[in-house]
C-alpha cells in the first residue's frame, strides 16, 4: 500500500504534529485513502477541536428536553407526545464561493438533519449577513443566497417563515448564511443514530455518488485569501426534488420496523456517516466502496469517502429487513444499495476491488480527535464616552427616516417574498413579525420561532453580546405569547488560532451560558462556523441564536400591528437611554465605540412573564419588542404593520430626548392595550414589580412624537424602497 | 361528493388541497401518479408543488405521466378538473388549456396576497362568487407569467374562458396590479366545455381566518 507523506498531510489540512499523532494511534504511517478520511474527521467543522471544551459549558438541560446535542438535531417535548426536532447550521464559506448553490445546499443539510430523526419538517429560518451594500459582490451575494434559500426550500414544499438580514462591511469578504429547520415527530418515533447489533447491514440510500464537494467541510475549516473563487469545485450542487423524495421515503421507512439507526451523509459524506453511527454505537464498520452508487466513472476510495454529493443517507438496518426497505425507496425511484455491516472489530474497514484500502481504528477518527484549549483574551467593557453635544443637534424626524430607509431596517419584504412562507397550510404568522407562528397540523397548538444575533454588541463587548442574542430570542418569543422552551446555536467567529478571536468565541459562551441557565433556556444543537476570515480579517463575532416556543392556544396570540385607534401604548420595562451600540449611533451616526446595553436577566425573565399573561388574557391587543431603533422605530414598525398612526409624548428635550426614543436598553416591550383595560395593567404591574410607563395613544394616520409629525403612508413608503431600488438596477 | 387528488412525487401542496376539500365535506382519494386508473370521481385535482423537480418547463414531464392520460380522458368526457399553480402548469401542458406559463416577468420566485377579478362567475367553480367579486388569495410561483397567441387569447375572449384576472384593491386591472407580467393580468382560465379551470393562485390557502384569509373558501362552495 502506497504511504504518505507530511507534504501530503500539510496539504489536506492537518499539521505536522497531527501527522504525527495520526502515525501513533494507528501505529504506521497511513495511505493516501486513510490520510483524507483522518483530513475530513479532524477539521474544525467536524471535530470541533477549537470549540469542544467550550460548548461543553452550554446548558444543555430543562423539563422539556429530550435530546439535546451530540445528535443530528436537537429535541425537545411540545405536550401530547409531540416532540419539536430543530437545528442551525452555517453554509458560510461555499455560499460565499457559489451563492445560489451554497445556501441551497445549506437548506438541504438542515432538512436532512432534521428528518433524519424522524421529523416532517415544518418551518424553514434563516440568518443571512452580507457586506456593505456598495460592496462590489453584495448585490451578487444577496441575489445568489436568497434564490438559493427560495429554490431549495419552495420546492420541498415546507415553508420559509423567519429570519434576519443584515449588512455590515465587516461580511465584505466571508458573508454569513445560517439556515435553521423545525420539525415535527411523535415522541416515542425519535430516530437516532446510534448503531448497534454486530452483522447488521449498512445502506446507502438517496442519490449517487459524484466528485462535488470534495473537502468541503475542510474548506469551512480555513481562511480565505484572494484565490477562494479557484474553490468552486468544493461546493456541493443541490437537488431539492431529489431531497423531497428523499424525504418522503425516509418517512415511509420509519413507519415500519426495519430501522436501527440513520444518519445523513453531510459534512465529509460517507466518511462522517459511517464513523459517527460506528463510534456512537462502539461498533466496527465495513464497507464494500465498489457498492456505492456513482454519478461518475472511475471513482477512487479518497473520493468516495470524501464527496459531499447531496441527498444521501446511511441506514443501519435490522437484519434481514432489506426487501422490505428497497420496496419503498424503489418506489421512490431512489437509489438503494447494501453497502456494508455493522462488525465487532471497531474499526473503519473499506474494500475496494477486493483489496483492503483502508483499516483505522474508529477511535482514532472520533474520540481520539485532536482537542485544543486555545488561548484567549477577554474583551474588556468599553467606556462611555459622551455623546450629548452630536445628540443635542440631531432632529427627530431626520434621525427616523435614516432609519426607516437604512438597509439594516427597510422592509424585507423583497426578501421573504421569495420564500413561500406558506406552504403546508399551517403559517399564521408570516416574516416580518417578532416570531414566526407554525400551526402544530390538526391541533389548536402552534411553535413560535426566531433568529437573532446583535454582532455589534458582540464586537463591543462578546459577553454582554452573547447574553443579549439569546434574550432578544426570548423576547421575540415572548411578543408573540410563546412560552420561550429552548435554543439552537450557529457559533460564527474568526480565526480561533488568535487570541482575542478566540476570546471572543470564550465571552459569547460565556454569556450565552449565563442567559440560558437564568430564563430555563438550554442550548439543544447547534454548530461552530471558524475561520471567517478574509486576508487575515475576521468577521464580528455572530452568535446566530434560534428560539423556539410554544404557544398552547393558537388563538391566543399576538403580532405587532396595532389594531384600533383609541388604544394606549406602554412601555413595559425600563428606559434609561442608552444610546451606545445603538442602530442610530452605529449605523447613522457612525459612532461605534462605547458599551452596548447592559443585560438584566432577572427583568428579560419577569417582563416577558408579564406581557405573556397580557397577551393569554388577551389584554394586549399588540406587541413588539423594542430592539434596533429603540422606542421611536419600534412604535413606527407597528404603526406601519397595522396601518394606524400614534401619539407619542416624551416631556424631554436635546439628547435626553435623542436617547429615550432611539436608545436601545434590554428587556421591553410596546404593548397596546384597550382604555378600559389599563387600570387593571397597571395593578398588575404593580404587584409583579414591572416597569410600566404609558407613552401615548393609537389614532388614525399620523405618527406624532411630540412636535414632530409624519404620516403612517410616509413611512410605508419610505421603509419599503431600499431592497426595491437596491436590487432594480 | 368524491375528489381525486393526483399526487406527482413532488407536489407539495397535495395535503393543502385535501384538508380544504374535506372542510368542505368532499370525500378526497389520493391518487399516485403511477396509477393508470381514476377512482370514481366527481371532480379531480391537479394540485400546486413540482411535480417531477420541473428542472424542465413546469409540468411538461406530469403532463406525459402515467395517470394524465386518465385524467384527459376523464377531461374529455366533461368531468370536471381543477389544476391549481402547478397544476395549471400541467394542464396547459397536456392540451387542456391554450396558451403557457412562462417565468414571471421580474424573474424571482413570488409569495404574496394578491387581488383577482372574477370575470366569469358562470362556470361550476365560481357559480357561488358575485359578478366581478374581488378576492383577496396568495400566490407561490416562479412561473405564473401566463402567455398565449392572438388567436388563442381571441377565442378565451370569445368563449368568456377568462375567470380571473389579477387587479388592485378597487378592482382596477393595470400593470401595477399585475404581479407575474401575465397577459392581460391572466390569473385563470377555463376550457371552452368550462370543466377545466387553471389557476395560479392557491385558494386551499385562504379558508381560515387564523390563516390569513377566507376569500378561497367560496370557490370550495361553488365545487359543491
Amino acid at each position: 500500500m502506497e504511504q504518505t507523506t507530511v507534504d501530503q498531510a500539510k496539504q489536506l489540512g492537518l499539521t505536522e504534529s497531527e501527522f504525527d499523532k495520526i502515525k501513533e494511534l494507528i501505529g504506521r504511517i497511513p495511505n493516501f485513502t486513510e490520510l483524507g478520511i483522518f483530513s475530513a474527521m479532524w477539521n474544525e467543522h467536524c471535530s470541533y477541536k477549537s470549540s469542544r471544551v467550550w460548548l461543553s459549558k452550554l446548558p444543555t438541560k430543562n423539563k422539556y428536553v429530550v435530546q439535546g446535542p451530540g445528535e443530528n438535531a436537537g429535541v425537545i417535548d411540545i405536550g401530547d407526545d409531540d416532540v419539536a426536532i430543530f437545528k442551525i447550521e452555517s453554509h458560510n464559506h461555499p455560499s460565499y464561493i457559489e451563492p445560489y448553490q451554497g445556501a441551497a445546499t445549506g437548506v438541504g443539510g438542515i432538512l436532512r438533519d432534521v428528518f433524519t430523526m424522524g421529523a416532517r419538517p415544518i418551518a424553514n429560518l434563516n440568518s443571512i449577513r452580507f457586506g456593505k451594500p456598495e460592496h462590489p459582490k453584495t448585490k451578487h451575494l444577496l441575489n445568489g443566497v436568497v434564490s438559493g434559500i427560495a429554490g431549495y426550500g419552495n420546492c420541498m414544499g415546507i415553508p420559509t417563515v423567519g429570519g434576519e438580514v443584515e449588512f455590515d462591511e465587516c461580511y465584505d469578504g466571508n458573508i454569513l448564511v445560517n439556515a435553521m429547520n423545525i420539525g415535527l415527530a411523535k415522541k416515542n418515533k425519535v430516530f437516532l443514530s446510534i448503531a448497534s447489533g454486530v452483522g447488521n447491514p449498512v445502506i446507502y440510500v438517496g442519490s449517487k455518488t459524484g466528485r462535488d464537494g470534495i473537502h468541503g467541510a475542510s474548506m469551512a475549516s480555513q481562511e480565505f485569501d484572494d484565490n477562494s473563487e479557484a474553490k468552486k469545485p468544493t461546493v456541493q450542487v443541490g437537488d431539492p426534488f431529489a431531497e423531497k423524495l428523499l424525504l418522503e421515503a425516509c418517512l415511509e421507512l420509519m413507519k415500519t420496523d426495519t430501522i436501527i439507526s440513520i444518519q445523513d451523509m453531510g459534512a465529509a459524506g460517507l466518511t462522517s456517516s459511517s464513523v459517527e453511527m460506528a463510534s456512537k454505537g462502539k461498533l466496527g464498520i465495513e464497507i464494500d466502496l465498489n457498492k456505492v452508487p456513482c454519478r461518475e466513472t472511475e471513482m477512487q476510495p479518497f473520493e468516495l469517502m470524501l464527496s459531499e454529493s447531496q441527498e444521501r443517507m446511511l441506514i443501519v438496518l435490522k437484519e434481514g429487513k432489506e426487501k422490505e426497505a428497497e420496496k419503498i425507496f424503489k418506489k421512490w425511484d431512489l437509489d438503494f444499495s447494501v453497502i456494508g455491516k455493522m462488525t465487532n472489530s471497531k474499526n473503519l474497514v473499506l474494500h475496494f476491488n477486493k483489496e483492503v484500502v483502508c483499516d483505522i481504528p474508529i477511535s482514532s477518527l472520533a474520540d481520539e480527535a485532536p482537542k485544543y484549549n486555545r488561548e484567549w483574551i477577554s474583551t474588556p467593557l468599553p467606556e462611555e464616552i459622551n455623546i450629548d453635544k452630536k445628540l443635542n443637534d440631531l432632529d427627530i424626524k431626520d434621525c427616523l427616516i435614516k432609519l426607516l430607509t437604512h438597509p439594516n431596517q427597510s422592509n424585507k419584504s423583497w426578501v421573504w417574498e421569495q420564500y413561500d412562507h406558506m406552504v403546508m397550510g399551517d403559517t399564521i404568522q408570516k416574516p416580518g413579525g417578532d416570531a414566526a407562528v407554525v400551526r402544530v397540523h390538526g391541533t389548536n397548538k402552534a411553535i413560535a420561532a426566531t433568529v437573532d444575533c446583535t454582532p455589534r454588541y458582540c464586537f463591543a463587548h462578546p459577553h454582554t453580546g452573547g447574553m443579549q442574542a439569546v434574550c432578544e430570542t426570548y423576547r421575540n418569543l415572548s411578543a408573540v405569547g410563546a412560552e420561550p422552551r429552548a435554543i439552537t446555536n450557529c457559533l460564527n467567529f474568526g480565526n480561533p488560532e488568535k487570541k482575542e478571536i478566540m476570546g471572543q468565541f470564550v465571552e459569547v459562551i460565556k454569556g450565552m451560558s449565563e442567559a440560558c441557565l437564568a430564563l430555563d433556556y438550554p442550548v439543544i444543537s447547534g454548530n461552530v462556523s471558524l475561520y471567517n476570515e478574509t486576508n487575515g480579517i475576521g468577521i464580528k463575532p455572530t452568535p446566530t441564536i434560534g428560539g423556539v416556543g410554544l404557544i398552547q392556544d393558537s388563538n391566543k396570540s399576538t403580532t405587532i400591528s396595532i389594531k384600533a385607534t383609541g388604544n394606549l401604548l406602554l412601555i413595559i420595562g425600563e428606559t434609561k437611554g442608552h444610546i451606545h451600540q445603538s442602530a442610530l449611533c452605529y449605523d447613522i451616526l457612525h459612532i461605534k465605540k462605547g458599551p452596548p446595553p447592559t443585560i438584566n436577566l432577572a427583568e428579560e425573565k419577569k417582563n416577558s412573564l408579564f406581557v405573556r399573561n397580557l397577551i393569554n388574557k388577551k389584554i394586549a391587543q399588540s406587541v413588539h419588542d423594542i430592539s434596533d431603533g429603540g422606542i421611536a422605530l419600534t412604535i413606527a414598525e407597528m404603526c406601519m404593520s397595522g396601518k394606524i398612526g400614534a401619539n407619542i409624548t416624551t416631556n424631554l428635550i436635546d439628547a435626553e430626548r435623542i436617547k429615550f426614543l432611539f436608545g436601545e436598553d434590554q428587556a421591553r416591550y410596546v404593548v397596546e392595550v384597550r382604555s378600559a383595560d389599563y387600570d387593571n395593567v397597571v395593578k398588575l404591574a404593580k404587584e409583579q414589580e414591572v416597569s410600566l410607563l404609558q407613552i401615548g395613544s393609537t389614532k388614525a394616520e399620523n405618527l406624532t412624537i411630540d412636535d414632530m409629525k409624519i404620516t403612517v403612508e410616509d413611512m410605508l413608503t419610505l421603509n419599503n424602497k431600499w431592497f426595491h431600488n437596491y436590487n432594480s438596477n | 361528493m368524491k375528489a381525486s387528488v393526483i399526487v406527482f412525487p413532488g407536489s407539495n401542496c397535495d395535503r393543502d388541497i385535501q384538508v380544504a376539500l374535506e372542510k368542505f365535506q368532499i370525500a378526497t382519494t389520493m391518487v399516485w401518479h403511477q396509477e393508470t386508473e381514476l377512482p370514481k370521481s366527481d371532480l379531480v385535482v391537479l394540485p400546486g408543488g413540482f411535480s417531477y423537480g420541473d428542472y424542465l418547463r413546469c409540468g411538461s414531464m406530469a403532463s406525459k405521466s402515467k395517470i394524465m392520460k386518465e385524467v384527459i380522458q376523464y377531461a374529455g368526457t366533461g368531468g370536471y378538473v381543477f389544476g391549481i399553480c402547478n397544476g395549471f402548469q400541467i394542464l396547459t401542458e397536456a392540451g387542456l388549456l391554450p396558451g403557457a406559463l412562462l417565468r414571471n416577468n421580474k424573474l424571482k420566485f413570488i409569495c404574496k396576497d394578491v387581488q383577482i377579478k372574477t370575470i366569469n362567475n358562470q362556470t361550476a367553480f365560481t357559480k357561488k362568487l358575485s359578478e366581478h367579486k374581488i378576492l383577496t388569495v396568495p400566490i407561490a410561483h416562479n412561473d405564473g407569467n401566463f402567455f398565449a397567441s392572438k388567436e388563442e387569447i381571441q377565442s378565451l375572449k370569445d368563449n368568456n374562458q377568462i375567470v380571473f384576472q389579477y387587479c388592485d384593491k378597487e378592482g382596477n386591472i393595470s400593470g401595477e396590479s399585475n404581479p407575474n407580467g401575465s397577459f392581460l393580468n391572466i390569473a385563470g382560465i377555463v376550457n371552452k366545455n368550462k370543466n377545466v379551470l387553471g389557476m395560479m393562485p392557491h385558494p386551499e390557502r385562504v379558508i381560515d381566518q387564523l390563516l390569513g384569509g377566507t376569500d378561497g373558501q367560496e370557490i370550495f362552495r361553488s365545487l359543491l
